[in-house]
C-alpha cells in the first residue's frame, strides 16, 4: 500500500471506530473504551517488547500501580489531570527501579524479573487492606469533567478516552520517528553494533521499559474511571500475558500491531462467549500454532503473500 | 531457636522439589538454548495424570508414577522438542518463549475446562505423622521428600558424569560444534536432556502435590521458582540450581513464619533481584563471556 492509501484507510477507520458507539448499547460503548484503555497499556508494551526488544510480563502490574493511584487519590477528591501525571510518572520510576537490575543481565531474566513483580504487586494490592482495600477494593472512584462538561455518561467518556489512546499514539509515534526511538530499534535489531556506534545499550533499553510501563499507569488511570471500581483481580499476572500477547498476536514492533492485537484479545473473548471456559484453552493453542506458522504476528500475512509471490 | 530449625528442616523439603524443577530447567537451557516457560505446567500435568491412573484406571501410586513417567516423557519430553521446539529454535529466543507462555495457558485451561477447576487431594507416598529428635519434630514426608529428590539428583549426576552418555550430554552443553566434531549424536543427546527434564517434572509432581494439592494453576508458583532458582544459583551450573532450589524453599519458610505468611511469594523474587544485582552470575555460577 501507498502512503496515501495507508493514511485514507487510517482515517476512515478512526472515523468509524468514532461513529460506532453512537449506534451501540451501553455494553457496546463499554467494550469499546476498555479496547481503547488496553490499546495504551498495549502501545506501552509494543514500545518495550516490539522496539526496544525486551521481554515485559508486568505490564499488568503498571496498569495496576496506575489504576490504584487513581482510585485513592481520586477518592479522596484530587482533580483528575494531577492524578493523571502522578500515576505516569509513579510507573515510570517503578519501570526504572526494576529495569535496572534485570537490564543488566540477559534479556529472558527481566521475562522473569517482570513476572516476579507482577506477583509482588498483586500481594501488596490484595493484603494491605489499609491502602488498597484488599479483595473488597476501591469503590465509587469519580470520572471527570472536563471545562464543565460532565464525563459520567458512556458516550462521553469513551470519547474522552478515545482521544486520549489518539493524542497517547501520537506521542509514541512522534517518540519512535525521534533519535531515541531509532536508537531503540538498533539495540534491539544488533545490540552490539548499536553500543559501538555510540548507543548506550542499558540506558536505552531502561528508557524504553520505563516509558512502556508509563503508558501502562495512563491506560490504568482510565481504567479505573472507566469501571469506577478497582480490585486486585484485572491485574493479575494473567492479564500481563493478555497483553504480551496482544502485542505478539498483532505484530510486535510494527506501530498497528497492537491495536489489532487487542482487538483480538479484547473483542475475540466476547463473541467467542459460548465456548466458555475452553476459549483460554484453544487461545493458548493457538498462540502456539500461530508462532510455528506465523512468527510474525497476523500484520506479517501480507508480507508472507507478496515473499511467496516473488519466490514462485 | 527450635521454631528456626524446624523451618529449616520443611524448607529444605519443599527447596528440593524446587531444586528438581530448577534442575530441568537449567539441563534445557544448556544443552538446547530453550527457555520453558511451561516449567511448571510440566510438573501440573503428570499429577493430574498420576490422578487419572489412580482413580480411573484404579492402580496403585507406585504404578501410576512410573506410568505417568512414560506419559510424560512421551509427551512433554518427546512430543515437546519434536512439536514446538524443533520448528521454532531456529527464530530465536523469544518466539519460543511466548509459544511456551501460549502452552503453559493452553495446558492449565485445559486441565480447567475439561477435568476440574477444584483442587485435588493427592495421596502422600510416604507415611503420615512425625519423630522426634531431641526437641525437634521432623514429619516423616519431608524426610521422604528429601531422601527421594537426592536419590534421583545422585543418580543423576552419576549418570552426568561416569557414563559416556551422560559425558557426552555435557558435551553437547557446553559446546554443540565441538561436540559434533567429536562424532557426538548431539540430536540424540539433546533429545534425552528433554527425555531427563519431562521425567524430573514428573518426580517433582509426585512430592508436590501431596503437600500442595492437585490444582490446575499449581505450575504458577513452581514455575517461577523453579527459574529463579536456577538464577540465583547459576544458570550454568546444575548445583546451582540445587543450592537455589533449597535456598528459597528455606528463606520463605522462614519469612511465613517471621514475617508475613502473606509475601510468601515474594520472597524468590526479592532474592533473586538481590543476586542479580550484585553477583549476575549467580552464587556459583562462571562469570560467560558474552559471543559476537
Amino acid at each position: 500500500m501507498s502512503t496515501r492509501n495507508r493514511l485514507v484507510v487510517l482515517f476512515a477507520s478512526l472515523v468509524a471506530f468514532a461513529v460506532l458507539p453512537i449506534f451501540l448499547k451501553t455494553y457496546g460503548v463499554y467494550l469499546m473504551t476498555l479496547f481503547c484503555v488496553y490499546l495504551m497499556a498495549t502501545m506501552g508494551l509494543n514500545l518495550t517488547v516490539g522496539y526496544a526488544g525486551q521481554m515485559s510480563l508486568g505490564q499488568a502490574a503498571f496498569f495496576g500501580i496506575g489504576a490504584y493511584h487513581a482510585a485513592i487519590l481520586l477518592t479522596l477528591g484530587w482533580p483528575f489531570f494531577v492524578v493523571l501525571p502522578i500515576a505516569a510518572v509513579a510507573c515510570f520510576a517503578a519501570g526504572l527501579a526494576l529495569g535496572f537490575p534485570a537490564l543488566r543481565v540477559q534479556h529472558h531474566y527481566l521475562a522473569f524479573a517482570t513476572l516476579g513483580f507482577n506477583v509482588l504487586v498483586y500481594l501488596v494490592m490484595r493484603n494491605e487492606e489499609k491502602l488498597t482495600g484488599g479483595t473488597f477494593g476501591i469503590a465509587n472512584i469519580p470520572r471527570p469533567s472536563l471545562v464543565g462538561f460532565s464525563l459520567d455518561k458512556p458516550l462521553p467518556f469513551f470519547y474522552f478516552t478515545f482521544a486520549a489512546t489518539i493524542l497517547l499514539a501520537l506521542a509514541l509515534w512522534w517518540l519512535l520517528r525521534s533519535p531515541w526511538g531509532r536508537a531503540f530499534a538498533a539495540l534491539r535489531d544488533n545490540p552490539i553494533r548499536a553500543e559501538s556506534l555510540g548507543v548506550n545499550i542499558t540506558a536505552y533499553t531502561l528508557l524504553a521499559f520505563a516509558i512502556g510501563a508509563a503508558c501502562a499507569g495512563i491506560g490504568g488511570v482510565y481504567f479505573a474511571t472507566l469501571v469506577n471500581f478497582v480490585e486486585p483481580a484485572p491485574f493479575h499476572v494473567t492479564a500481563s500475558l493478555t497483553m504480551l500477547l496482544a502485542v505478539i498476536v498483532g505484530g510486535s514492533g510494527r506501530f498497528f500491531g497492537p491495536m489489532l492485537g487487542t482487538v483480538v484479545v479484547v473483542l475475540l473473548p466476547e463473541w467467542l462467549r459460548f465456548m466458555q471456559n475452553w476459549y483460554l484453552a484453544v487461545f493458548g493453542f493457538a498462540v502456539v500454532a500461530l508462532m510455528i506458522w506465523l512468527p510474525g504476528g497476523l500484520l506479517s500475512i501480507p508480507e508472507r503473500f507478496k515473499a511467496k509471490g516473488a519466490a514462485e | 531457636m527450635g521454631d528456626l530449625v524446624q523451618l529449616v528442616v520443611s524448607g529444605t523439603a519443599t527447596g528440593a522439589i524446587y531444586a528438581l524443577a530448577a534442575l530441568g530447567f537449567t539441563l534445557l537451557w544448556q544443552a538446547a538454548g530453550t527457555i520453558n516457560f511451561a516449567q511448571g505446567e510440566f510438573v501440573m500435568v503428570p499429577a493430574f495424570v498420576m490422578l487419572f491412573f489412580m482413580s480411573f484406571v484404579g492402580v496403585p501410586l507406585w504404578l501410576a508414577f512410573l506410568l505417568t513417567c512414560a506419559v510424560s516423557m512421551l509427551f512433554l519430553g518427546y512430543g515437546f522438542k519434536r512439536g514446538i521446539v524443533d520448528p521454532l529454535i531456529r527464530h530465536g529466543v523469544i518466539p519460543l518463549v511466548i509459544a511456551t507462555l501460549g502452552l503453559s495457558i493452553g495446558l492449565k485451561q485445559l486441565v480447567k475446562a475439561g477435568y476440574s477447576a477444584e483442587a485435588h487431594p493427592f495421596p502422600n507416598p510416604f507415611p503420615d505423622g512425625q519423630f522426634a529428635l531431641g526437641n525437634l519434630h521432623v514429619s516423616y514426608a519431608d524426610v521422604g521428600t528429601l531422601c527421594f529428590a537426592g536419590l534421583i539428583v545422585i543418580s543423576l549426576q552419576m549418570f552426568l558424569n561416569r557414563t559416556v552418555t551422560g559425558r557426552a550430554m555435557q558435551a553437547v552443553a557446553q559446546n554443540t560444534d565441538a561436540a559434533k566434531v567429536l562424532g557426538i549424536d548431539v540430536r540424540r543427546m539433546v533429545l534425552y536432556t528433554f527425555l531427563i527434564n519431562a521425567f524430573l517434572a514428573a518426580v517433582a509432581a509426585l512430592l508436590v502435590a501431596p503437600t500442595y494439592l492437585a490444582k490446575f494453576d499449581m505450575g504458577d508458583s513452581i514455575g517461577q521458582k523453579a527459574f529463579f532458582a536456577a538464577i540465583i544459583g547459576g544458570f550454568n551450573q546444575t548445583r546451582g540450581a540445587l543450592l537455589g532450589g533449597v535456598l528459597i524453599g528455606i528463606l520463605e519458610n522462614v519469612v511465613g513464619f517471621y514475617v508475613s505468611p502473606a509475601y510468601k511469594e515474594g520472597v524468590a523474587l526479592m532474592l533473586f533481584l538481590a543476586v542479580i544485582l550484585f553477583r549476575p552470575e549467580g552464587l556459583l555460577g562462571k562469570a560467560e563471556e558474552r559471543k559476537v
